[in-house]
């Protein structure tokens, strides 16, 4: 029935009833559509390129970080792409509110990050579209899963994908968050997480910040402050750039929504933060005992 | 020896309208009307779940009258088609006038191929920026297309309704007294001669606009709630 000169009509696999996932639907157009990208090969640029199972020539976004609060969630990263020593962008971003409720961060390489992303989004939008209601959180946390574990080729020839996601879960009053590995495993964190090269420090960092009292503002003082502690000890991270106005991106998630911060309320964040560490270089103290005057002269004259 | 039974090709597509045109008409009215904000939809729906109108992509909706499982096809057909073209190039890229020229295409076929045509009539919408740039294809069962300006009236009462609205209806209208307007149109309308308008509950409206003022997706859905507080005053 498909003439060639009827080929503005819509295709049978448009009007055929049964997936309401996007990527099901493109999967049913076969690879013979002009319109479904290309299945890219990269085994030659992989071997060409790669120094301790990363790649070197292509950008890698860095460190995410995410942590709850009562009613909701927050999400930060830094604005940097390294490529191997380089800094292929200063002011990338890699957290993105790819719906009204969910956010999504991304670490490794960058091109097919926000590839992932762009097509997640796609994927949560038409399935609200063709069901007319949105997939539940852990739905779409299977969903960003599986599609992770799709480029598990691409990731064991060094073009790893990891992102982290976020969101508020309508059903449950609260907000949630999911990491992942490279083979697509799927692990709900209760407080915090966080994702790419910083995330050891940026750990640490909130492991000493968080509780879960925590204000929303406070919330993403925290992130601020993991942030910086990344960018201090890990190379790939970047600082906040007062000098170039480069501030983390910020999405908070509560029952209302996801919302981005504006540049100028996350520069408050950071000044305030920023200039903190003027003082005490380390970020916040814990409260400890310290020595009494006694302990201190007995330990000087020994 | 049997004679094959001639008919002429003209009768065989007057068949057909008549049929398609018979569907149509037994089902309730919906108006799709430009007003200041944006492209409001009115549609006269028991249901909260098979809608009759509905979104595609950022700035462009569907509104159908017919039977449900037609439009519903072509609804998730429009959807696939929007939400591939957006991905495929870029989300500025989908326009309501491809989408109304795919579905001319695929009514068209239908109706001279199939052994029974779609019995539907579509509004594919698209909101602009300023009302001036707002574009409405009424899209018929046959295929045939229309570029409409101003408001749309299909469905069972659709000839009396764009009367009165071709009256009432001016491009100052806002969201509120548009709603109004439509409310009131349709109350007027699956009633006697002479009787007194219909009161029609709030629940048995679907009401919904392309807002030009939201960000991104611009398609709402108006609350009940809402509607009954707006029907009220």
């Amino acid at each position: 029935m498909a003439h060639g000169s009827d080929s503005a009509r819509l295709p049978d696999a448009y009007l055929a009833t049964g997936t309401s996932s996007f990527t099901g639907f493109l999967a049913s157009l076969g690879p013979k559509s002009a319109l479904v990208p290309a299945d890219a090969s990269v085994s030659g640029l992989a071997e060409s390129g790669t120094s301790g199972g990363q790649l070197t020539g292509v950008p890698h976004g860095t460190t995410i970080v995410a942590l709850t609060f009562p009613g909701g969630v927050v999400m930060a990263g830094d604005r940097r792409a390294t490529m191997g020593n380089y800094i292929a962008q200063r002011d990338i971003e890699k957290v993105f509110a790819v719906d009204d409720h969910t956010v999504v961060g991304i670490a490794g390489t960058a091109g097919l990050a926000t590839e992932l992303v762009r097509l997640f989004q796609v994927e949560l939008e038409h399935y609200e579209k063709m069901e007319g209601a949105p997939l539940s959180l852990p739905g779409k946390a299977n969903r960003l899963s599986n599609m992770i574990r799709g480029n598990l080729g691409m990731a064991l020839q060094g073009l790893a994908v990891v992102p982290l996601l976020a969101g508020f879960d309508l059903d449950r009053g609260r907000g949630r968050i999911f990491s992942y590995d490279v083979t697509g495993g799927r692990y709900e964190e209760s407080d915090f997480q966080a994702v790419g090269s910083g995330s050891l420090f940026a750990r640490g960092s909130l492991k000493k910040l968080y509780t879960r009292e925590l204000a929303p503002d406070g919330a993403v003082t925290a992130c601020i402050e993991a942030l910086y502690d990344a960018a201090d000890d890990d190379s790939a991270t970047g600082g906040p750039d007062l000098a170039r106005g480069i501030y983390p991106i910020v999405v908070l998630v509560d029952s209302e929504g996801a919302r981005k911060l504006t540049d100028s309320e996350v520069a408050e964040v950071v000044r305030m933060v920023v200039s903190d560490r003027q003082s005490r270089p380390d970020g916040p103290l814990a409260q400890l005992p310290a020595a009494t005057p006694n302990e201190l002269t007995e330990g000087l004259g020994e | 020896m049997t004679v094959p039974f001639y008919v002429s090709p003209e009768q065989v597509v007057k068949d057909k309208a008549d049929y398609a045109r018979k569907g149509i008409s037994r089902g309730r009215s919906v108006i799709v009307m430009q007003c200041t904000e944006g492209i409001l939809f009115v549609a006269e729906n028991p249901s909260r779940a098979l809608h009759k109108v509905s979104e595609i992509y950022d700035r462009i909706a569907f509104a159908a009258v017919g039977k449900y499982n037609e439009f519903e096809n072509l609804r998730q057909a429009g959807v696939r088609y929007a939400d591939l073209r957006g991905y495929a190039y870029d989300r500025s890229d989908v326009t309501a006038r491809s989408l109304a020229n795919s579905y001319a295409q695929t009514l068209g076929t239908i109706f001279t191929e199939a052994p029974k045509p779609y019995e539907v009539e579509i509004v594919v919408a698209e909101v602009a920026d300023l009302p001036k740039n707002d574009q409405l294809y009424r899209l018929t069962f046959d295929g045939s297309v229309g570029d409409e300006h101003g408001f749309v009236a299909m469905g069972g009462s659709a000839d009396v309704i764009s009367t009165q609205l071709s009256e009432l209806w001016s491009d100052n209208l806002d969201f509120e007294a548009g709603v109004r307007l439509a409310v009131t149109e349709l109350a007027k309308t699956g009633i006697p001669v002479g009787a007194p308008p219909r009161n029609i509950a709030p629940n048995e409206l679907e009401v919904a606009v392309l807002d030009r003022r939201r960000p991104r997706r611009r398609f709402k859905r108006m609350t009940s709630e809402r509607l009954s507080s707006l029907l009220v005053s």
